[in-house]
């Protein structure tokens, strides 16, 4: 099918088998390889990204699904140069070790974000409970995003 | 706050050099490489436990449309074997299948649907044996031998004094058993790599590895092949913990790619995969028996250990040494028995995993330390403390503790900790149907490979001619950071910020054998190289500098970000013009290190080839505070505390980064992970159902930093990758105990072992069930009950 959407503010038009793993699709069609698989069966979080702004498995989404919606991998997230609050509050607290979950980890916690502006350390624990990390044991994580909610309150939108 | 600008110092928290390219997902793994017109890899597994592969029928798969080759044993040119010491493991089955995940046919495809499509229609034409599932099953006489030498890797001893004596002089003896599972590495990142032949017969790969240098070798042996005709490339590591050191698709995907007509292969484990044919830690069955005098001084420990290394060796045999070696915990004991069995199965094989042996035994030893504590009605903390190793003593494998030795230091600190000064309190306060206990443990790890097998780095510097610094780093980083230390180890000595520094990951064709990454030792060793080379850069930056700026001596040099300045005169020499006036070879400096060994060796233990001893240990005191629901059985840790004394701290962020990091996969271990295993097959092969804890699962971990000074390490540091792993099940195991006054003694701690304990009569604090004697338990193999 010719396939149609927005990815990371371009539209993109492209030929492709209507069944194919947006996962897939992403790292092998557009090279976008931010975006990582490490289960397959949607229980980790890892292939995380940004459908019309709510997180979506790209591991369980099929590409004809993405057709006419708006899409951000970690590859899209920073804009004119700049990283987003979560990113640099990532780097700043410590938040990334060996970094295979992180992209999908700042994609939920955008998300979180973005329906919760300012979580408590248990509402951020609960929302971020879908990413899978093997490497931090989440505290320097939850630090992370608590910072990034602060600045982004404090109308630092980036 | 971290330290974002200027020269990098140590001591500071400096955000992670690798960071940046990781939020952005820009930093390409092995995973992410997909070269133009790539074949793909993979394997058919036996399916079976235990069998005679009397053929493979790859006719049909060879017929299909895309498929390259299939390949079976009769193709492998070498020995066919891997393994890191013992090599027993073949890269496709011969004739015999020792466990489900066994490779029997290698095919290669022009896509993955086509790959999937083949390897269905391989068929392995198998005759079932009967097959052996725990170690005293196959310790039986007239168990099917898995391999020609019979089903024991190895029995060793660890002695010293006359322990079956000394516990006649003790007051008070405990005695108990303890079994522990399989647990997964589940790094995120599963095992894969792409490798291609070039035109002159030279093998380039790009894996997912702990080991680059190794592996070579590894995969020379197997497949007959010059080791210094492959050219081994090893990006970040997306999690390793152990499961990356060895051959995962090295062997396979080499193979593969002699058969690819130069293009290149990519061999990826699916998650499923990675499970099934996947390095696991050691399930291991332990019996204990410990004495003391009335006033709490250990006297006696005497164990016996039965690993489970499932169908090769991997590194069984060295796993077990360490376990052995840390059997009597970080204590004081005159007389010290070990007993160790490493026993093939026809299970998944167990290998490295990051506490190597320890997470086992430290289960079991702090359990009888807190009974025996118990027994003497002494307090927990005070009863270690009393018994805590210190400098000069020998520890309970018979070696003089020479180096920074912190367990003292580490408990001092956790008692003075609120959680564990106000732990009456807050015990006090459980809701209704909630009981609240605190549990202690105190670890420790070595550092090393130990003896037999030269602990050594090598570090270049290279002054590149945009005036940067180029860090040559030979070992691996899968994730703990050590790559970021080595940046800010060379930014430090040299004055330099992050800017001016480029770190070239591991590549066997441009940087120096190192090692692997694994045994707590990649910053301290390469650390320590580093430091050297770093150190003679210095002096030549000095000394040129000199000569350009017409000095009569190198007196008032001094090394600024990018230049050298004289101090007296202000006047300045550019990297980037020093760089420009030397010749290539002028540019670079190298510094070399091998880990200093024990030299007091004591006479026993010898059945291990390598790495006994040990002399470098990290040390820790952790505290747990666990909330049980009686209803239900479930624990939750709710507050979690790391004492550790890993000598001087470069980054206290990394550092914390890697207690906070191991304390969770301590709680993993403690709590919920096992595998599931019916005859060998692994029922929870997925993260569906093996359960890995989340952001709810782990606590707030409070990490606190006793830093003692290592003379040895760079900086006085020593490695603490692994130390934080070991504490989590015995401190939650203990705290449960607290809670509850029924001692667990299987692992995990699950909410249904707990509500059976609880129907099991009143509680007995003190003891916990009814022990097995262990001669009972010998002469069972070690059997479950």
């Amino acid at each position: 099918m010719k396939l149609r959407f927005v990815l990371n503010g371009e539209s993109v038009e492209i030929e492709v088998r209507p069944d194919r793993r947006v996962v897939d699709l992403l790292r092998e069609d557009f090279g976008l390889t931010g975006t990582k698989e490490c289960c397959g069966s949607g229980e980790c979080g890892g292939c995380t990204i940004l459908v019309d702004g709510d997180c979506r498995l790209s591991c369980l989404v099929l590409a004809a699904q993405l057709h006419g919606r708006d899409v951000v991998t970690i590859e899209g997230l920073a804009r004119n140069g700049r990283l987003h609050a979560v990113q640099e509050a990532f780097m700043e607290h410590g938040a990334v070790q060996c970094g295979f979950c992180t992209p999908g980890m700042v994609l939920a916690a955008v998300s979180l974000l973005a329906r919760q502006p300012r979580p408590s350390r248990e509402q951020i624990r609960e929302g971020l409970s879908g990413n899978i990390c093997r490497c931090t044991g989440y505290v320097k994580i939850v630090d992370a995003v608590e910072a990034a909610a602060l600045k982004l309150a404090n109308g630092d939108r980036r | 706050m971290t330290l974002r600008h200027g020269p990098l110092e140590i001591g500071c928290p400096v955000p992670r050099v690798d960071a940046a390219a990781k939020v952005t997902g820009e930093e390409k793994y092995a995973i992410d490489h997909t070269p133009e017109n790539m074949l793909w890899a993979g394997v058919k597994r036996a399916g079976v436990p235990h069998g005679r592969l009397r053929a493979v029928h790859v006719e049909e798969a060879r017929a299909l449309p895309g498929v390259l080759c299939v390949l079976t044993a009769a193709d492998v040119p070498g020995t066919n074997r891997q393994g890191i010491v013992h090599k027993d493991q073949p890269v496709l089955t011969e004739d015999r299948v020792r466990h489900r995940g066994d490779p029997v046919a290698l095919v290669l495809a022009e896509d993955r649907e086509t790959l999937a499509k083949a390897l269905a229609l391989v068929v392995p034409d198998i005759e079932p044996l009967p097959s052996v599932h725990g170690p005293g099953e196959a310790m039986r006489p007239d168990a099917p031998a898995i391999h020609d030498s019979g089903n024991v890797l190895l029995r060793a001893v660890i002695e010293k004094g006359d322990a079956s004596s000394a516990f006649g002089e003790c007051d008070a003896v405990v005695e108990e058993t303890f079994e522990v599972p399989f647990q997964e590495h589940a790094f995120l990142e599963t095992q894969n790599g792409i490798a291609h032949r070039e035109a002159d017969g030279k093998l380039v790969m790009t894996v997912s590895t702990q080991a680059p240098f190794r592996d070579r070798f590894e995969i020379a042996h197997a497949l007959g092949l010059d080791p210094m005709s492959i050219r081994i490339i090893s990006p970040y590591l997306g999690g390793g913990f152990g499961g990356k050191d060895g051959a995962t698709v090295q062997c396979l995907l080499a193979l593969a790619a002699m058969h690819a007509g130069g293009r290149p292969v990519r061999m990826t484990w699916e998650r499923e995969e990675s499970f099934i044919a996947g390095y696991k830690r050691h399930s291991v069955k332990m019996h204990y028996r410990v004495g003391a005098k009335r006033d709490g001084t250990l006297q006696a420990l005497e164990c016996d250990l039965y690993y489970d290394t499932g169908a090769y060796a991997h590194l069984g045999a060295e796993v077990m040494e360490l376990g052995m070696e840390h059997a009597g915990g970080p204590y004081r004991i005159p007389n010290v028995r070990v007993k160790g069995s490493c026993v093939y199965t026809n299970n998944p094989i167990a290998g490295a995993m990051r506490g190597f042996g320890v997470c086992q035994t430290a289960f079991a030893v702090e359990s009888v330390m807190d009974m025996l504590a118990a027994k003497l009605n002494l307090d927990p903390l005070e009863f270690r403390r009393k018994n805590a190793l210190r400098r000069g003593d020998e520890n309970c494998a018979g070696v003089t503790m020479v180096h920074s030795t912190g367990i003292g230091a580490c408990l001092e600190t956790l008692g003075r900790h609120p959680l564990w000064l106000e732990r009456r309190d807050w015990k006090r306060a459980a809701a209704p149907f909630k009981r609240r206990g605190v549990g202690l443990a105190a670890v420790f790890n070595a550092m090393g490979y130990g003896r037999g097998l030269p602990d050594s780095a090598i570090a270049r510097l290279e002054l590149a001619l945009d005036g940067r610094i180029r860090i040559y780093c030979g070992v691996s980083d899968m994730g703990q950071g050590n790559s970021a230390a080595f940046v800010q180890i060379a930014g430090g000595i040299l004055c330099q910020d992050t800017s001016r520094l480029e770190l070239i990951l591991p590549d066997t064709d441009r940087t120096h054998p190192s090692g692997s990454s694994s045994a707590g030792r990649t910053t301290y060793t390469f650390g320590n190289a580093l430091v050297q080379a770093c150190n003679a850069l210095k002096e030549k930056l000095l000394h040129r500098a000199a000569l350009v700026l017409m000095l009569d001596e190198e007196k008032g040099l001094a090394l600024l970000p990018g230049r050298v300045r004289h101090l007296p005169s202000g006047r300045e020499a550019s990297f980037e013009l020093l760089a420009r006036m030397l010749p290539e070879a002028d540019r670079a400096s190298v510094g070399q290190f091998i880990m200093p060994v024990a030299h007091d060796v004591p006479e026993t233990g010898k059945e291990f080839a390598i790495g006994f001893p040990h002399v470098f240990f990290a040390y820790a005191a952790h505290l747990a505070r666990v909330e049980v629901d009686e209803l239900t059985g479930r624990i939750e840790v709710t507050e979690y505390l790391a004492v550790t004394d890993g000598g001087k701290v470069i980054n206290p962020q990394g550092f914390e980064q890697q207690v906070h990091g191991s304390v969770a996969q301590g709680l993993g271990y403690a709590l919920t992970e096992q595998l599931l295993l019916d005859r060998g097959a692994i029922l929870n092969a997925g993260f569906a159902d093996y359960i890995l804890p989340t952001a709810l699962d782990v606590p707030e971990i409070i990490s606190v930093a006793v830093e003692t000074f290592e003379h040895t390490g760079p900086f006085g540091m020593k490695g603490i990758g692994e130390v934080g792993t070991n504490g989590p099940l015995p401190a939650v195991a203990n705290a449960v105990n607290d809670a509850l006054g029924r001692r667990l003694t299987r692992s995990p701690l699950t909410g249904s072992r707990v509500l059976r304990t609880l129907g099991e009569g009143p509680a007995q604090p003190a003891i916990g069930g009814a022990p097995v004697t262990r001669h009972e338990w010998v002469k069972r193999g070690g059997g479950s009950s």
